[in-house]
C-alpha cells in the first residue's frame, strides 16, 4: 500500500492540507486533475496532476505525479513544499493513524517506527489541527501514534480536545509509553477531559524493572510507567496494556501476568503481540528473536491466567499454526490492512480466515513452524 | 528524560545499552521492605510481604535475602522476583510506594462499608435436638421465644443506618422457618425501608429445611431469598449429629435441598458442614456424600467451642490435630475429584486462597483483621439483645454477657457500634498488633477472634502458642501452600476455586 507520492511542486510555501477530489463537483480542498483543467479553481487550495508543469495556472500545484491509484475521493493528504504528498487519512480504511510526533523519550529495542531527534511537534500540530476537522464524522476508529504523542505537551491535549469535540462518535486509541503520566498533573489533565471514547495503549514488558528498562532503553522507565498507570486509573482513564513477545522477557511472562492481575487489575484490556520485523528489530534481531513455537506454552499459561481471573486479553500479530489451540480464542486479526500478508506456505490453510497473518516485514523472518492447517 | 535516539538513517550511530548496563544499577546493597517468612516443609519456605503477596522458595532463602547474599548476576530469577513483588528495593523508599499503599488500602477495603451482615435470631424455637447445638433451644411458648415485631422494627432501623449500600439480612434460629410469619413481616417491612434508604438487601434464611413448605419456597423465589442449610454428611452421620424425634433429619434436609434447587436454582441454596467427633472418622464419606448430591462446594467447618457444644465433652471436644487430620483427608479427597474432572470447591481453603492470590479483600467474618465482629457483623437476638457476633450470643446463652452491646429500642446506633463496649475491644481486634500474630508469616491470610480467645482461654487477647484457632489456621494455611507448591495441577485447581472456572 502506497501512502506517499511525489511530483514537482509549484507555488507551495507551506504544507497544504485537504481532502482530495477527482470530480470538481465534490466537496474537497484539493483537486486531482487527470484530463481537462476546470475553469474555476478558486475554491481549491491546490491541484495535483500527472500533467507536466503548466505555469499559466495561477494555483498551488504539484505536477508530474506518477499516479493516483492509491487515493480515493475524500482521502486527506498533506502536500509539502518539496512536492511530497503524504496520505494522512484514508476514507476506505478502518486503520487510520495520526502520527503526532517522531520524537520519543524511550528507544525500544524493537521499535517499529524508530524515533527521530528533531523537533517536529509544531509541524505535526499544524497539520493535524487542520486534518482533524476534515475527518468524516462517521469515522469509527482513529489511532494516535508516534514517537511518543505526549511529548507534544499542551498541544497533545489541544489535539485530543479537537478530536473529542469534532469526532464525537469515534473510538480513539492512543499509543503512548505512559511515562509522562507519572506526573500527576499530566494524568489529571487527561482525566479532566472525561474522554470516554479514548483508550490509551501502554506497553509493559516485564514485572522486573531491570528488564523493562532494558527493552525500552530507559532508566527508571518501569517505575514511571507503572506510576503513570496508577495515576491514569485514579483519574478514570481507560487503559490497554501491550506486551510485545520477545526473547528477553519470555521467561517472566507468567510472572508479568500475575503482576498485572495483582497490581493493575483496573486495566481494561491486555494485548500480547508478536514481534514485527521492522524498524529497529532487524538491527537487534539476535537479542530479540524467539520463535513463537518456543514460547507457545508460556504464552498460553500467561494468557489463561489473566483470562481465568476475568481479565480481557487478546493476541495480536500471531499465526494460529504456531499458537496453542487453547488460546486461539484470543487471537485477533489486528495487522493494519496495508501491512497484512500471508506466505506461500499458507496456501490451502483452512483457518487462514481467522488467522492473524503476517506483517509484510515478516516475509524475511518468521517462525519455522509455519504451515497450512488442514 | 533519557537520551533521545539518533536518526534512524544514520545506522552507525544507533546505540543501545546492553543488559549489563541496567544490571549494574542493581547491587547487593538493596533495602529490605517489610516481609515475614515461615518454613512450609523440609525443603521449602514461604515469604509473605505486607500486602499478602507470597513467594515460595527453597529453605534458607529468607536468610540469604536478609544477609544481602542475593545478587542479580548470580540469581537473576530470584532477584527479579524479590524486586517485582516488593520484598526488596534499590532505594530506601521504594519508587512505587504508592502502589504498595493502594494495594494495602484495597486489601483492607472491607472496612469501608462497616457492618453489612445483620443477623436476626427470629426465633429460638427448634424441633431438632442436635447434641452440638451452639444455642439452647426450646420447643414451646412461641410468644416468649420468637422475636417480636417491635424488636424486628428496631433491628431494621439500625440496619438502615449502616453506612453500607449493600446489607445482608440473615434469619437464624433456633429454626427460623418455625417463625416464618415473622420472616415475612421483616422482609415486607425491609423492602419499603430499602427504597427509602437506597439500600440493596440480600436475604438469607438459615434453616434445617424440615419445616419447608411449597408456600415458603414460592415466597423465597418471589423475594430472591437465599437458603442456607446444614448437611453433616451421609445419613448415619447426619441423623446422629442432628437429632430429631423421628430420626429423619437427613431425609428432610436432602429432600429440602432438592426442592430448593428446583425452585430457587442451584446457586441459591448452600449447605454447611459441622464437624463432630463422629464426623472426624469419615472424611471421605462426607465428601462423597456432597459429590453424590451434586454440590459444587463444601465448607469443612470445625465445631465451635460455644454453647451446648462444649457441654458434651466426650462428643465434641477434640484436639485441633484431630480436626486437621480430618481436614487434610477431606481436602485431598476433594482435590481428587477435581483432578478427575468434577469441580467441587472447599470453601475455607478458597477464602484463604483468595486472600493469598488476589489483590481484593475477602469478606469472611472469621478470618478478618480488624476482626469481623461489629465491623462486619451484628446479631439481634430474639429477645432484643444485641451481640457482637453469632458466637457472642452463644456465650450469652451460657450466661456470659461480655459481648452484649446493647438492647434493641433502648440504645442508639452510636451507643451500640461506637460505645464503650465496642471501643473497649479495639485493642484486641487487629492481629497486626497481637503478640504471636504480629510477626507471623500468615498474618494477612488469618484474622483476630477475641471472642474465641475469651471463650477458650479466658481472656480476649489470647495466647497464640496454646490457641486452637492459631494451630488450626497455621496448619491449614501451611498445608494449602505446600500442596500448591508441590503440584502444578493442584495450583490450577486452587486457581479455579477462586475464579469459578472449571
Amino acid at each position: 500500500m502506497i501512502l506517499k507520492t511525489k511530483g514537482k511542486p509549484w507555488r507551495i510555501d507551506e504544507p497544504i492540507i485537504g481532502r482530495v477530489a477527482f470530480d470538481a463537483a465534490d466537496d474537497a480542498e484539493i483537486l486531482i486533475v487527470q484530463d481537462i483543467v476546470p475553469d474555476d479553481l478558486r475554491r481549491y487550495k491546490a491541484i495535483l496532476t500527472s500533467h507536466d508543469i503548466d505555469t499559466s495556472i495561477d494555483k498551488a500545484a504539484v505536477y508530474a505525479i506518477p499516479g493516483f491509484g492509491h487515493l480515493s475521493a475524500g482521502d486527506i493528504v498533506v502536500v509539502n513544499s518539496d512536492g511530497v504528498i503524504n496520505t494522512q487519512y484514508r476514507i476506505d480504511s478502518t486503520h487510520n493513524f495520526l502520527l503526532f510526533t517522531e520524537r520519543c523519550n524511550s528507544n525500544c529495542l524493537m521499535c517499529s517506527q524508530p524515533p527521530r531527534d528533531k523537533d517536529d511537534t509544531g509541524y505535526f500540530y499544524n497539520i493535524y489541527s487542520q486534518v482533524i476537522p476534515l475527518i468524516p464524522k462517521e469515522c469509527a476508529e482513529l489511532g494516535i501514534t508516534g514517537g511518543e504523542p505526549t511529548l507534544l505537551g499542551g498541544l497533545f491535549f489541544k489535539l485530543l480536545e479537537q478530536i473529542q469535540h469534532q469526532l464525537p462518535d469515534t473510538e480513539v486509541h492512543c499509543l503512548t509509553n505512559g511515562r509522562s503520566f507519572a506526573w500527576d498533573g499530566f494524568a489529571k489533565r487527561l482525566g479532566d477531559m472525561s474522554f470516554k471514547r479514548l483508550m490509551l495503549g501502554i506497553p509493559l514488558y516485564s514485572d522486573f524493572n531491570l528488564l523493562h528498562d532494558y527493552v525500552v532503553q530507559g532508566d527508571g522507565a518501569f517505575e514511571q510507567t507503572v506510576q503513570g498507570l496508577y495515576n491514569l486509573a485514579k483519574y478514570d482513564v481507560r487503559i490497554e496494556l501491550r506486551i510485545v513477545l520477545h526473547k528477553p522477557t519470555i521467561s517472566r511472562l507468567n510472572k508479568l501476568s500475575k503482576f498485572i492481575y495483582k497490581n493493575l487489575p483496573f486495566v481494561e484490556h491486555v494485548a500480547f503481540m508478536g514481534l514485527e520485523n521492522q524498524g529497529y528489530t532487524p538491527h537487534n534481531f539476535d537479542k530479540l528473536w524467539i520463535d513463537p513455537v518456543e514460547y507457545g506454552d508460556d504464552l498460553a499459561e500467561a494468557m489463561m491466567y489473566l483470562s481465568d481471573h476475568g481479565m480481557n486479553v487478546s493476541l495480536y500479530n500471531s499465526q494460529l499454526c504456531v499458537t496453542p489451540e487453547e488460546i486461539w480464542q484470543f487471537s485477533r486479526r489486528s495487522i493494519s490492512d496495508w501491512k497484512n500478508i500471508y506466505l506461500d506456505k499458507c496456501e490451502g490453510c483452512t483457518v487462514s480466515e481467522e488467522c492473524g497473518g503476517f506483517f509484510s516485514s515478516n516475509l524475511v523472518k518468521h517462525s519455522l513452524g509455519i504451515r497450512a492447517l488442514r | 528524560m533519557v537520551k533521545i535516539a539518533d536518526p534512524v538513517h544514520e545506522k552507525k550511530t544507533r546505540k543501545f545499552q546492553d543488559l549489563n548496563y541496567y544490571s549494574s544499577k542493581h547491587q547487593s546493597d538493596y533495602y529490605l521492605l517489610p516481609f515475614r517468612f515461615h518454613r512450609i516443609s523440609e525443603e521449602r519456605e514461604v515469604m509473605v510481604n505486607e500486602i499478602g503477596d507470597c513467594l515460595i522458595v527453597p529453605k534458607g532463602t529468607a536468610a540469604r535475602v536478609i544477609e544481602r547474599n542475593v545478587c542479580v548476576a548470580d540469581d537473576p530469577e530470584l532477584y527479579g522476583d524479590l524486586i517485582a513483588n516488593f520484598f526488596i528495593s534499590t532505594t530506601p523508599v521504594p519508587e512505587l510506594l504508592n502502589v504498595l499503599s493502594t494495594r494495602y488500602r484495597t486489601k483492607k477495603s472491607f472496612l469501608d462499608n462497616f457492618t453489612s451482615l445483620h443477623i436476626f435470631v427470629i426465633s429460638l424455637r427448634c424441633e431438632h435436638t442436635c447434641h452440638y447445638c451452639q444455642v439452647s433451644r426450646v420447643t414451646s411458648d412461641k410468644h416468649m421465644y420468637d422475636m417480636n415485631q417491635y424488636h424486628i422494627d428496631e433491628g431494621i432501623k439500625l440496619m438502615m443506618q449502616s453506612p453500607s449500600p449493600y446489607v445482608t439480612m440473615e434469619f437464624q434460629g433456633g429454626e427460623a422457618l418455625l417463625a416464618f410469619e415473622n420472616i415475612k413481616y421483616a422482609v415486607e417491612r425491609t423492602k419499603q425501608e430499602a427504597i427509602r434508604y437506597e439500600k440493596t438487601i440480600t436475604y438469607v434464611i438459615c434453616t434445617n429445611l424440615a419445616p419447608l413448605t411449597d408456600e415458603i419456597l414460592v415466597y423465597c423465589k418471589e423475594n430472591n431469598i437465599l437458603i442456607s442449610t446444614s448437611l453433616d454428611g451421609p445419613e448415619f452421620i447426619h441423623n446422629k449429629n442432628r437429632h430429631k424425634p423421628n430420626n429423619n433429619s437427613y431425609q428432610l434436609a436432602v429432600d429440602g435441598i432438592m426442592k430448593c434447587r428446583s425452585v430457587l436454582g442451584e446457586d441459591n441454596v448452600s449447605a454447611l458442614l459441622t464437624t463432630t467427633n463422629l464426623s472426624l472418622q469419615y472424611p471421605k464419606e462426607i465428601v462423597d456424600e456432597y459429590v453424590n448430591l451434586g454440590f459444587r462446594n463444601i465448607f469443612l467447618r470445625p465445631i465451635s467451642p460455644y454453647g451446648f457444644a462444649t457441654r458434651s465433652a466426650t462428643k465434641n471436644k477434640y484436639d485441633a490435630s484431630l480436626f486437621l487430620t480430618f481436614y487434610k483427608k477431606a481436602l485431598d479427597r476433594i482435590i481428587e475429584y477435581n483432578l478427575k474432572g468434577y469441580f467441587i470447591r472447599e470453601d475455607y481453603a478458597s477464602i484463604i486462597l483468595k486472600k493469598m492470590l488476589t489483590p481484593f479483600p475477602v469478606g469472611y467474618v472469621d478470618l478478618q483483621s480488624p476482626a469481623g465482629i461489629i465491623n462486619s457483623v451484628i446479631v439481634f437476638n430474639y429477645d432484643g439483645k444485641i451481640y457482637a457476633s453469632d458466637e457472642a450470643r452463644m456465650l450469652a446463652e451460657m450466661q456470659d454477657f461480655t459481648f452484649q452491646l446493647g438492647v434493641l429500642g433502648e440504645h442508639s446506633y452510636s451507643e451500640i457500634f461506637y460505645g464503650d463496649k465496642a471501643s473497649g475491644l479495639t485493642a484486641v481486634l487487629a492481629n497486626e498488633s497481637l503478640a504471636g500474630c504480629a510477626d507471623c508469616a500468615f498474618q494477612s491470610y488469618c484474622g483476630a477472634d477475641p471472642i474465641y480467645n475469651w471463650a477458650t482461654q479466658g481472656d480476649m487477647y489470647g495466647h497464640r502458642p496454646t490457641s486452637s484457632f492459631c494451630q488450626r489456621n497455621m496448619e491449614i494455611i501451611r498445608y494449602i501452600i505446600e500442596l500448591m507448591d508441590s503440584d502444578k495441577r493442584i495450583e490450577r485447581i486452587f486457581r479455579n476455586w477462586i475464579t469459578g472456572k472449571s
